[in-house]
Parts: structure tokens; sequence; C-alpha cells
């Protein structure tokens, strides 16, 4: 599996008049084809950040990157850190494109849906007029769009919600791109929609061979559909490993608390739901030991004041599998087993 | 859409009766007798009254008003015998200030305001617009800071001001653009007298309006950058160039053409100070004198052109929207 997307130690910050944002603070991950990588946490903790860095659709002046992200175009790679602005542009919808959290706004409401989705091509193949109207007709069709070559010619507000987001994957596969970054793809959407729009992102990867970066804090879409996971939390990423190992054997303190405060359909209809006490840390001023120190149940596990004081690293439980936590290993193993029979 | 038109049409009709209605009685409560004003300071009772009858002031009021309409539609004739004489429809009245029939006034100011309206909109949009997609595309650089300097300037400085200083300078000092004192000159008879003639009033209007429309235009382009569609255009990879012209001046365009209509037809009505300054017999200056001299025919004719033309702007701007904005259906 011929690796698509490389990002190493990627630092975000956004000067502003209180102080600089660090939206995402030292990220590493690595798409390989035919693979969906989920980044989950919370509003605010960096993961629409990350992917808008990887299309490079961050303001010049407003955003301040470090690090690197290696993106595979045809036989080269590009980092998208040192890349100039053009570069950018010409490897944006071509190399790899983005669908967004919103298809309700994310469409221009003045121009035809057919002319939306041929621009995306004419952009990369100047002057192709008809053969662009035609792939347009193909993709809509591709995605689901009953009678494509008449709905080419609506306009977004003669959609619905999951249309225009079918439509909003059409266009981001009009030049078949290698590396797909979805954007809570489904967060607008109905529940139904939602498993409708993941089966169809599903088929596709399996027809093109993409790589997807699935950005979501929906714990049942990446249950789903994920090989990979990172969780998230405060800019940094705090789990990462197989989706089976996150789930199954999450080792940070955060993502079992965001396992258990997954809504359940229980047998007791008085339980409470289990949320996450307090608040996501400012990123201008995050704590100096351990971001999630604060809400965290374990701190007193952990050798004295360390979490308060030390920020901890991403290490490895197993090679393929790390996580940010003071807590000893073995502590933590046998807290959570007993935590995560209540979830099962 | 043609269900739409009608019912527009209908109610265009009903608010131009309600303001004619509404002025005709206004001046008929003022306690001045419009039968006296048609004559100067030697005049006898006889004349007083004998104008009276022959302009129909001895009516009932409700009855001078539909003679007043009925004229607009057959014409009006005043008088009897070698002393008589007729306004072709559409009549709005017979001023006696000077003795002349209200249509023809209008017919000579008319052209007067609209070359004045059209000139300084092209003007102002042209500069309006550009400087405002100028400053929002060097959002808090020096060309922003210059313009809303230009726009501080524009907004607070009236048009009195900018309009002398303009006759004075450029006319009486540099001597760049003549004194016209001839009058008005067609743009089919003499293009370049007609330039020189409207340059310095479309230039005085320009300025307040193209300062507004500099702020307005910044703003909406701002807001559009924000857009998620746009931030789906550059995702698709579109060039900077046609992110700004295409993507977001298409969704900017729509509000900039119905301010635009409603500006227009407010100007059309009569831009008093401008046309005051510069001298320009247009149907603002008519409203004026009108005014000033209780010429009541004069006075409920250009109000009720006045009305027209932002009703009728009201539908065309309407009508627009529709074809700019496909979510707008009529």
């Amino acid at each position: 599996m011929a690796e698509l997307l490389r990002i190493e130690n990627l630092h975000v910050a956004f000067p502003t008049d209180d102080g600089l944002v660090r939206a995402v603070d030292g990220v590493s991950l690595s798409l390989n084809e035919g693979e969906t990588v989920a980044i989950v946490g919370e509003s605010g903790s960096g993961k629409t950040v990350t992917g808008l860095s990887v299309m490079g659709l961050h303001k010049k002046g407003s955003a301040q990157l470090s690090g690197s992200i290696h993106l595979e175009v045809g036989d080269s790679s590009l980092d998208i850190v040192t890349a100039t602005d053009e570069e950018i542009r010409l490897v944006r919808g071509r190399a790899v494109a983005m669908i967004f959290q919103d298809p309700m706004s994310s469409l221009h409401p003045y121009y035809r849906i057919g002319n939306q989705l041929a621009e995306g091509y004419l952009v990369h193949n100047p002057g192709k007029k008809k053969e662009a109207l035609k792939r347009a007709i193909e993709m809509l069709d591709l995605v689901g769009i009953a009678e494509p070559d008449q709905r080419a010619h609506e306009y977004p507000h003669q959609f619905s919600g999951g249309m225009r987001q079918r439509v909003m994957i059409a266009m981001a596969l009009m030049n078949s791109p290698r590396v797909l970054i979805a954007d809570e793809p489904t967060t607008a959407l109905d529940v139904t929609v939602q498993a409708q729009i993941l089966i169809l992102l599903a088929s596709l990867q399996k027809e093109f061979n993409m790589g997807i970066l699935l950005i979501t804090h929906d714990l049942g879409v990446v249950a789903q559909v994920a090989d990979k996971v990172s969780v998230m939390y405060g800019g940094r990423i705090v789990e990462q490993g197989s989706a089976d190992d996150v789930f199954y054997k999450p080792t940070a303190p955060y993502t079992l608390g965001l396992l258990k405060s997954v809504p359940r359909i229980s047998t007791h209809g008085s339980d409470r739901l289990k949320a996450i006490p307090g608040q996501p840390p400012s990123l201008i001023n995050l704590p100096i030991g351990c971001a999630f120190a604060p809400r965290c149940e374990y701190t007193s596990y952990a050798a004295g004041d360390i979490c308060l004081t030390d920020r901890p690293e991403l290490l490895g439980v197993r090679p393929t599998h790390l996580s940010r936590c003071h807590v000893a290993e073995a502590t933590r193993d046998r807290l959570f087993v007993e935590e995560l029979k209540e979830v099962r | 859409m043609r269900n739409f038109l009608i019912r527009r049409i209908f109610f265009a009709i009903i608010t131009l009766l309600v303001v004619s209605a509404v002025v005709f009685s206004i001046f008929s409560i003022l306690p001045f007798d419009p039968a006296a004003l048609t004559c100067g300071q030697r005049c006898t009772d006889q004349i007083i009254e004998g104008n009276r009858i022959k302009l129909g002031f001895d009516k009932p009021l409700y009855m001078q008003y539909f003679l007043f309409l009925s004229g607009i539609f057959f014409g009006r004739s005043y008088g009897t015998g070698s002393a008589a004489f007729s306004c072709p429809a559409p009549s709005f009245g017979y001023s006696f200030n000077e003795n002349a029939c209200v249509t023809d006034l209008l017919r000579e100011a008319l052209p007067v305001t609209i070359s004045l309206a059209l000139g300084a909109l092209t003007l102002w949009l042209i500069v309006g617009v550009s400087l405002g997609i100028i400053a929002a595309r060097f959002k808090n650089k020096w060309p922003d800071r210059v313009s809303s300097i230009f726009v501080l300037l524009g907004i607070s400085l009236p048009t009195f001001v900018t309009g002398l200083a303009l006759l004075i300078w450029v006319t009486i000092k540099w001597k760049l653009v003549p004194l016209s004192l001839v009058g008005y000159t067609p743009l089919l008879e003499n293009p370049f007298k007609f330039f020189q003639y409207f340059i310095l009033p479309w230039i005085t209007l320009a300025i307040a309006y193209a300062a507004l429309y500099t702020r307005f235009t910044r703003a909406a382009v701002l807001e559009t950058l924000g857009e998620d569609y746009i931030r789906t255009a550059r995702a698709k990879g579109v060039k900077e160039r046609t992110v700004l012209f295409k993507h977001t001046m298409r969704a900017v365009f729509a509000p900039i053409i119905t301010l635009a209509g409603l500006d227009f037809s407010v100007l059309i009505g009569g831009a008093i100070i401008t046309e005051t300054i510069f001298n320009l017999p247009g149907l603002g200056r008519l409203t004026l004198r009108s005014v000033f001299e209780f010429d009541l025919p004069v006075v409920l004719a250009t109000t009720i052109v006045a009305a027209s033309v932002v009703i009728v702007m009201n539908l065309i701007v309407d009508m627009l929207y529709a074809v700019l904005d496909p979510r707008v259906r009529i």
C-alpha cells in the first residue's frame, strides 16, 4: 500500500489580539491508499484545522504553519507547508479534495450544479468544457442522483440536504483525487441519510482506491468506516492506533471518556448520560502539564503532581498504538478494564 | 410572473392615487387662496374671481381632484371664448406663475434630471464598486486605509460643499471647465458640450454616493469571501482572481443592483442641492421653485412623477433580483 499523505509534527497557530491560538500542536499521521484514517475530537480540538492545512486553505498571514505535510502528487511528493500558493492551487481538487460539513452553504447559490461541478474539472483541464460537463453528469450519476443530465441544470436550493452532500462528493471526485478529506460529512444530515452517505463514500473509496481522511466527532461513524484513528484534544493527538485498538483497548483517559459519553439505548432507563466534566481548554493558554488533566479523573494515580506540571509524550503502548498519559500503563489497564465493561 | 406584474401594477396605481390625493388635500388645507396667487399685487377681486372660475378653483375639492385626474388621460381646457387655452393629455394642470402647461415644464426638466442621475449613477457605480473591491481585497493594508479616508470625506462632506468647491476651483480658478450659463444641450446635439455641462454635477453627486457604495461593496465582498461556498471554490483549485471576480462578485452584484435602483429613483425626484448649485433646470429646481411660489399644479406633478419613478424602479429592481438570484421566483 502506497503512502498518499504524511503529516509530520504539524503546528498551526493563529495570532489574535488575545494571544497566539495554537490550534494544532505537533500532529503526525499518515494515510495510505484505500485506507480511512479518522481524526476524532470535540469542537476546537484542531481536527478541522488539520484538514484545512492539508488543502492549504489557511489564509496567508493569518496562520503560522510549521512541520511538514507530504502529499503524493503523481510520482513525486509536495510539501504543502513550504509550497507556493500556485503549487498548492494546482493540487487542490486534483490530488487532494475536500468535502465540507455543511452541504447547505458549501454550494454557490447562484450557479447551476452542473457548472459548479464542471468548473472543478475545467480548472485543471482548461478549455475542455464539453468533457467537463459530461464528466459532471457522470459523477452525479455515480453518487446516486437520478436523472443527472436534468438535475445538472438545477440550482443548489432545488436539492435536499442529502442530495447536496452527494453533489459535494461528486464535485470532490471530478478529477479522481487520491486523497479525500471529509470534514464531518454527515454531521448536518439525518441519521438515515448519514448511513447512505457513508456507504456511498466507502464504495467510491474502493472504486477510486482513495485514501480518506475522515474528520468527525461522531464515534459511531468512526467505528463503521475507519481503519486507523487519531484522537485529538487541545490541538494534540492523545491517542493513535488502529480502530480496533482505540475502540476496544483505549489507553488515554480522554478516549475512554469519549467512549463512555456515547449515548446508548440502555436497559436502565434512568441512567444519566456520562459527560466528561468541565470544558475543553483555551488554545491560547494551554495548561503547562497534560491538557486534559483539569478534567481527568485519573490524575491521582500518576506520580505526584506530574499531570499538572509536565506534558505527557505520545508513547507507544504497542508499536502501532500510541497514547499520551502519565499514569503507568499497568494501572491504566487495570482501571480501564472495569470502566470498559460498563461501556460494552 | 404575470400575476406578480398584475398585482404590482394594481398596487402601484393605488399608491399613486393616495399620494396625489394627499398632496392635493395638503394644499387645500393651507391658508392660501390659489386664485389670489395667480396675479400680482395690483389685483382686483374681479380678476381673482375670474381666474378662480377659469382654473376650476371654484369647484368643490373632490371635483377639482377628479378634473385633475381626467386631465392626465384626456387633457384639459381652461376658460371660454378668445381667452380659452388648453393643455393636451397628459395634462398635469396649468401653471399660472410660468404661464405654461405643467406637462411642458416637466418635459423640459426631466431630460436634465435624468441625464444628471444616469451620469452620476454610472460614475459612482464604477468608482464605488471598484474601490470597495480593492479595499476588501487589501483589507487593513494601505489601499484599504486610503479608501476609508475617501469614504469618510465623501460621506461627511455635503454636496453643497463639494459642489461649490468644484465650481470655485475647477471652473473659476483653474478654468478647466467653462462656466456655462447658456443652458442644457442634449447629448445627441453636441456630446462634448453635454459632458462639459454635466461633468461637475456628476462628480458632485457621485462623490457622496461612491463613498456609500465603497463601504457597502467592501462589507459585502468581505462577508461573501467568508462564505462556505467560496471555500469550496478555493478547494476546487479555482484561481484567487476568479474566486474574487466570479464567485464573490456574482453574489455581491444582486444587492448592489438593488441599492443602485432605489438610489437612482430617489435622484430622479430631483437632486435639489446639486441642481441649484450648478443652475441645472431639472426637476429638483422646478420642485423647489414651485414650493416657494405655491405653484400647486407643479408641486403636485413633480411629486407624482417622483413617486411613480420610485414605484416603477422598485418593480424593476424586484424583477431584476429574480433574474439575478435563482432562489427568488416571482
